[in-house]
């Protein structure tokens, strides 16, 4: 529908601005590959990602800039300036934790604050037999702990197995719970493995507690040691490849209708024959998969894992990047947990240091009570209030398509108010 | 639709402004001989304040020693950053200074749990660390050449106290509380080992959540087995409200802690209760030397407020990285030293006389002068009396 | 089992003190819910800002030496007013800044911004008492000192009753305003149907207004009571607390009065008592630090089999 209107009113400005965007894609680029050391310069090479994906072109042009800018372009960058690099992995681990956490909570409508679990649950398979921890409680002759690198990829699927068993496990007491309900369930589920993870160091020591484990086994690939900051990228770009094109697929699919259908309205979904337990433990399952996977990445990237990395307001963290972003849409999770990630990390650190540099030139006088570097939180929560405020449907609002085809012709021409009387609908 | 192009030309416009204004700010070339040093600790969240007061500390070390860089030809800057005491930021952190060439050393973490990670990414560039409060061995057990701490380790602190606790006290049965956290429950287990090997009789060890104040059950339960002493390794807000309600629920037994108490704030919240409790810290009496006390006094003039016990070793830490990067500097020929020059020259410091004690690095990192002290609250005002001390080593648990 | 029976009455003496603590904040989390079907998650923040106002007010009744002369309920009484005022008008505040322009958005935008709402206000009350006090602990002055000891094994602490009447003449004049009074009927209309009861010429948006007020005194009042029972406050007071007092008000079912209270208590009561009698059930395996998991178990099981909370209603599905 909407495709055909742009032809019809080639005078909306659509040449020059899709100009303008190619501009802006490939000098960001550019400028990025010339300053790695700009912040400017690192948010507008993301910002450009952005600006590519809103852009109206063929997939078959996007995709290969797309590709040409994380595979050559960031790394290169990423070689002289380290943190970018580290700053951009860190957004990926967080990207796939914030895409898998939207198949719960986006795809099938089920509220769950304590999806930090399952990340942990992988995250701790994989470090507890990565380190001599192991060798605690398992005594084997044959068996060595730490396990040998090349051990990383076959526990990104003992990661994904265990976490999804715990979405199962999680998800059956809960069957039968809606909304704020479903929600303090999941919260202190997440809190009872956190707690657990913390004590579990006697009566027989499996997890270390509060201690935590280190250092923990780098991965390796063909007698190759992969613990350099650019392999954790490459190994974190590609897990999110996979985890997008899967969400995707699943967005699409039978399951996804399925799971539309009971996030609408459980009781018209369960009566057109829709399996809800089914469909909700494969919710969970899937989306703790994720979460487990990334577990074992992150573990490896850290060298240390300890239960303070799992708390609360650490799955608090990614359901606010779900919703910031845009919630229900693969691109909104991904810009979510980036804008959150390079806002934290980046932009008000940036800040702070900047005016930090300023008294310590003696420009300016801040007294201590008021170091900026202290109140980055207290911004960042004035951000979440006006994010929510001013732009309530996420940066990328999730594009429903509509119920019905009596809809889509009722509705012809007023997009824009359908979108929100769709959103207003389910809310 | 119409509505969307203009706000993504808009958007485009907008941007473009900014590459410009981006090329202009990153034209300007960074001035040349900076040395930046940086304190990574806890500026927010809970444990703000002990944070707050190493960075202070590092301050006046920086500021006192600008002009000395100056003369070598040096810009000498802090550069203070928060690790909020959680360890995924301490590894942003870490791999921000890593970046940032101009930073030659770190005075932090606060948190061992914080240090141990980020001191991996340290490690990729010998990034030289000097920690003014990382008690746990691990930290140094390492053995990486870029990691040092002027303090006591866990595993002499927690039998030091052990120690005292049964010869002197002649605390036969204990009962042992921690935070659960990293440093809380590393000192605890520590000082448990060793009460044990001394003969004493561990009636219980129970986990208590930071961040509560209600403890009545750990208490009641504790009460009950009667214990001679209580041991809580853990953070001074949670211990005082510990000793303040065991005293509420007339519990009599001993109450020691760690350095975890050594903080003006225990005896605000625990009042009179406060009397008779004993500490291990690794940081002395700052007001016993002439020089600790003109130190404490224009810490106090200059932030009005008092210096919590690790501001002294935030200062102390600052002034070896800083005298090892003149070393450096000396031996480069004056020229900018690169990290490497950094980590050795603070790795071969030898009897640095710093205001809590004197300093010279172990093949680990570890402070051959760290010195341990006991101290007890004999009325309730801060800072208590130093009733034994002894040099660290000499505790350390075999 | 002989040293759990001596513990006994004193433990669940201290878990009905604690549990009264999580019924008076699980309150404004019930009333707003009830209301608004939004969890406050600034709640707690609410809570941490009246602790804050009421322990300044008792401070600076000291600082002026007024505190020595005036009898200690008249104290309370007025750090109580201090502590109610200040967050019934924040609750106010924060609803008409960061709740009432997304009213109509999905569900879980509020939530977000009223994490943005606790992020802020917890730095900032650290700011402000940073700039102010040059600390951000502050430790109240304590007014009911005397125990009273009934038994050697049970000591009954006056401020841990004054917690309990104090939640208990909270909780009674609160349910006497929302089911006699005649904004309590407006509140109740609105909270069945807004559209329907702004025809019936209700002020949605007073009625609103005012259940944030009524609901934010509830935490300041419950936050200066936490003051004078542990002494120690800081602007990070509200995390534990905030989770801890949802928690019960789910457990007893969220958005009704009487459940806030029966669920506190018994969260008080599994953290106090429960844990202790499960580790000496289990010989020492289970120690103190399982508490929070032994409560969320619970919860859990709770949950299956009553999905609504213990008092709350089962929300029939229409067809």
């Amino acid at each position: 529908m909407t495709k055909q209107k742009e032809h019809l009113f080639p005078a909306s400005g659509m040449p020059a601005s899709q100009l303008l965007a190619w501009v802006f894609i490939i000098g960001a680029g550019v400028l990025f590959y010339l300053l790695p050391n700009s912040a400017i310069a690192f948010i507008m090479f993301l910002a450009s990602f952005l600006v590519l994906y809103k852009t109206p072109a063929a997939p078959l042009i996007k995709l290969p800039v797309a590709a040409l800018w994380l595979c050559v372009i960031m790394p290169l960058a990423g070689l002289q300036n380290t943190y970018y690099l580290g700053v951009v992995t860190q957004a990926g681990i967080y990207v796939a934790l914030a895409v898998g956490l939207n198949i719960v909570v986006g795809f099938a409508g089920l509220l769950d604050m304590g999806y930090v679990a399952f990340y942990a649950s992988g995250a701790y398979i994989y470090s507890i037999f990565a380190t001599t921890q192991a060798a605690n409680f398992i005594h084997f002759p044959w068996a060595h702990f730490p396990i040998s690198g090349m051990w990383f990829w076959p526990f990104l699927i003992f990661g994904m197995l265990i976490a999804a068993l715990f979405g199962i496990l999680l998800g059956f007491p809960v069957l039968r719970l809606r909304g704020d309900y479903l929600a303090i369930v999941t919260l202190g589920f997440g809190e009872i493995i956190r707690i657990v993870l913390n004590n579990l160091d006697k009566p027989i020591n499996i997890t270390n507690g509060p201690q935590g484990l280190t250092p923990i086994q780098a991965p390796a690939l063909f007698g190759h040691i992969l613990n350099q900051p650019l392999d954790y990228y490459f190994i974190v770009l590609v897990a999110i490849l996979l985890i997008i094109i899967v969400a995707r697929r699943l967005e699409v699919s039978r399951i996804g209708r399925a799971w539309a259908a009971m996030r609408e309205d459980e009781l018209a979904a369960r009566s057109m024959g829709v399996p809800l337990v089914k469909m909700k433990l494969m919710a969970f399952a899937i989306g703790a998969s994720f979460a487990g996977a990334m577990g074992v990445i992150f573990a490896a990237k850290q060298t240390f894992v300890d239960p303070s990395s799992f708390t609360f307001m650490e799955s608090i963290g990614i359901l606010a990047m779900i919703i910031l972003g845009g919630m229900g849409n693969v691109a909104g999770a991904v810009v979510g947990a980036v804008s959150v990630v390079v806002l934290q990390l980046q932009i008000l650190k940036q800040l702070s240091d900047y005016l930090g540099q300023l008294s310590a030139e003696g420009i300016l006088n801040i007294p201590s009570q008021i170091d900026p570097a202290k109140y980055e939180r207290m911004i960042f929560g004035l951000i979440l209030i006006l994010m929510c405020i001013y732009r309530s449907q996420g940066i990328l609002p999730a594009k429903r398509r509509l119920a019905s085809w009596w809809e889509q012709i009722r509705t012809r021409g007023t997009k824009k108010e359908t979108e929100e009387g769709v959103d207003a609908a389910r809310s | 639709m119409q509505l969307r192009c203009k706000s993504l030309t808009f958007f485009l416009m907008a941007a473009l402004v900014l590459v410009v204004v981006g090329l202009v700010v990153t034209g300007c070339a960074p001035k040349a001989n900076v040395i930046k040093v940086a304190t990574v600790t806890p500026l927010s969240g809970s444990q703000a304040a002990v944070g707050e007061s190493i960075k202070l500390g590092a301050q006046i070390a920086v500021e006192e020693q600008k002009d000395a860089f100056t003369k070598l030809g040096f810009a000498l800057q802090l550069d203070p950053q928060d690790d909020q005491a959680d360890p995924k930021v301490g590894v942003d952190v870490a791999q921000k200074l890593i970046a940032d060439k101009e930073v030659l050393g770190v005075d932090g973490h606060y948190n061992s749990g914080v240090a141990i990670p980020a001191s991996e990414v340290y490690k990729t560039d010998n990034l030289t660390e000097v920690s003014p409060a990382n008690t746990n061995p691990k930290v140094t057990d390492r053995k990486y050449l870029d990691v040092n701490r002027i303090c006591a380790r866990d595993d002499e602190q927690g039998p030091f106290g052990a120690d005292y606790a049964f010869n002197t006290l002649k605390a036969k049965n204990i009962y042992i509380v921690d935070d659960k956290t990293t440093y809380g429950a590393g000192v605890a287990q520590q000082f448990e080992a060793r009460a044990k090997a001394d003969g004493a009789t561990i009636l219980g060890h129970d986990g208590i959540t930071a961040g509560e104040t209600d403890f009545s059950a750990v208490l009641d339960k504790a009460g009950s087995a009667k214990p001679d002493l209580l041991y809580f390794g853990g953070m001074f807000p949670e211990g005082s409200l510990l000793l303040k309600q065991m005293r509420d629920k007339g519990i009599n037994a001993t109450f020691m802690g760690a350095d975890g108490m050594d903080d003006p704030q225990m005896a605000k919240i625990a009042g009179n209760d406060v009397i008779g409790a004993y500490y291990t810290t690794a940081a002395g009496d700052i007001n016993s030397t002439p020089e600790g006390k003109a130190w404490a006094d224009k810490y106090t003039k200059e932030f009005n407020q008092q210096p919590g016990a690790y501001a002294v070793y935030g200062y102390d830490s600052m002034n070896v990285l800083l005298d090892g990067i003149k070393k450096a500097i000396a031996d480069n020929g004056g020229k900018a030293p690169s990290r490497l020059q950094v980590s050795q020259a603070v790795r071969a410091t030898k009897d640095f006389q710093g205001i809590s004690s004197k300093v010279t690095f172990d093949d680990k990192g570890d402070n051959l002068y760290a010195m341990l002290f006991m101290k007890e609250y004999k009325t309730a005002d801060y800072p208590p009396a130093v009733i034994q001390s002894g040099t660290a080593g000499q505790y350390l648990q075999k | 089992m002989e040293q759990l029976l001596h513990i006994l009455p004193q433990s669940l003496l201290d878990g009905l003190t604690l549990g009264f603590v999580y019924a008076m904040v699980a309150l404004g989390y019930t009333m707003i819910y009830g209301v608004m079907e939004l969890i406050n998650f600034a709640h707690s923040e609410v809570f941490m800002v009246g602790a804050f106002a009421g322990t300044e007010m008792l401070l600076f009744l000291q600082s002026r030496g007024y505190l020595g002369t005036m009898p200690a309920p008249v104290a309370l009484i007025v750090a109580l007013m201090a502590g109610i005022l200040m967050s019934g008008t924040l609750g106010v505040l924060i609803e008409r800044i960061a709740y009432r322009p997304i009213r109509y958005a999905p569900r879980l935008v509020p939530f977000i911004s009223a994490i943005g709402v606790s992020f802020f206000l917890q730095d900032a009350v650290r700011l402000i008492e940073g700039l102010w006090k040059n600390a951000f602990y502050l430790t109240a002055p304590s007014l009911f000192t005397s125990v009273i000891t009934i038994t050697p094994g049970l000591r009954v602490p006056a401020k841990s009753l004054i917690v309990i009447l104090a939640a208990l003449i909270m909780m009674l004049a609160l349910n006497i305003f929302v089911t006699r009074s005649k904004w309590g009927k407006a509140i109740r209309a609105v909270a069945q149907d807004k559209e329907t009861a702004s025809l019936m010429s209700i002020n949605v948006n007073s009625v609103i207004a005012l259940t944030f007020f009524v609901g934010g005194g509830m935490g300041g009042a419950a936050g200066t009571l936490f003051a004078t029972q542990y002494s120690l406050i800081d602007p990070y007071i509200g995390f534990i607390l905030g989770i801890k007092a949802f928690t019960a008000a789910v457990l007893g079912g969220i958005g009704s009065i009487p459940g806030a209270m029966v669920g506190g208590l018994l969260l008080g009561i599994l953290e106090s008592t429960g844990i202790v009698i499960l580790g000496f059930a289990t010989h020492g395996a289970i120690g103190i630090e399982y508490k929070d998991v032994l409560a969320f178990v619970i919860l859990i099981i709770i949950l299956i089999f009553k999905p609504g909370g213990i008092l709350g209603e089962e929300v029939r599905e229409k067809v």
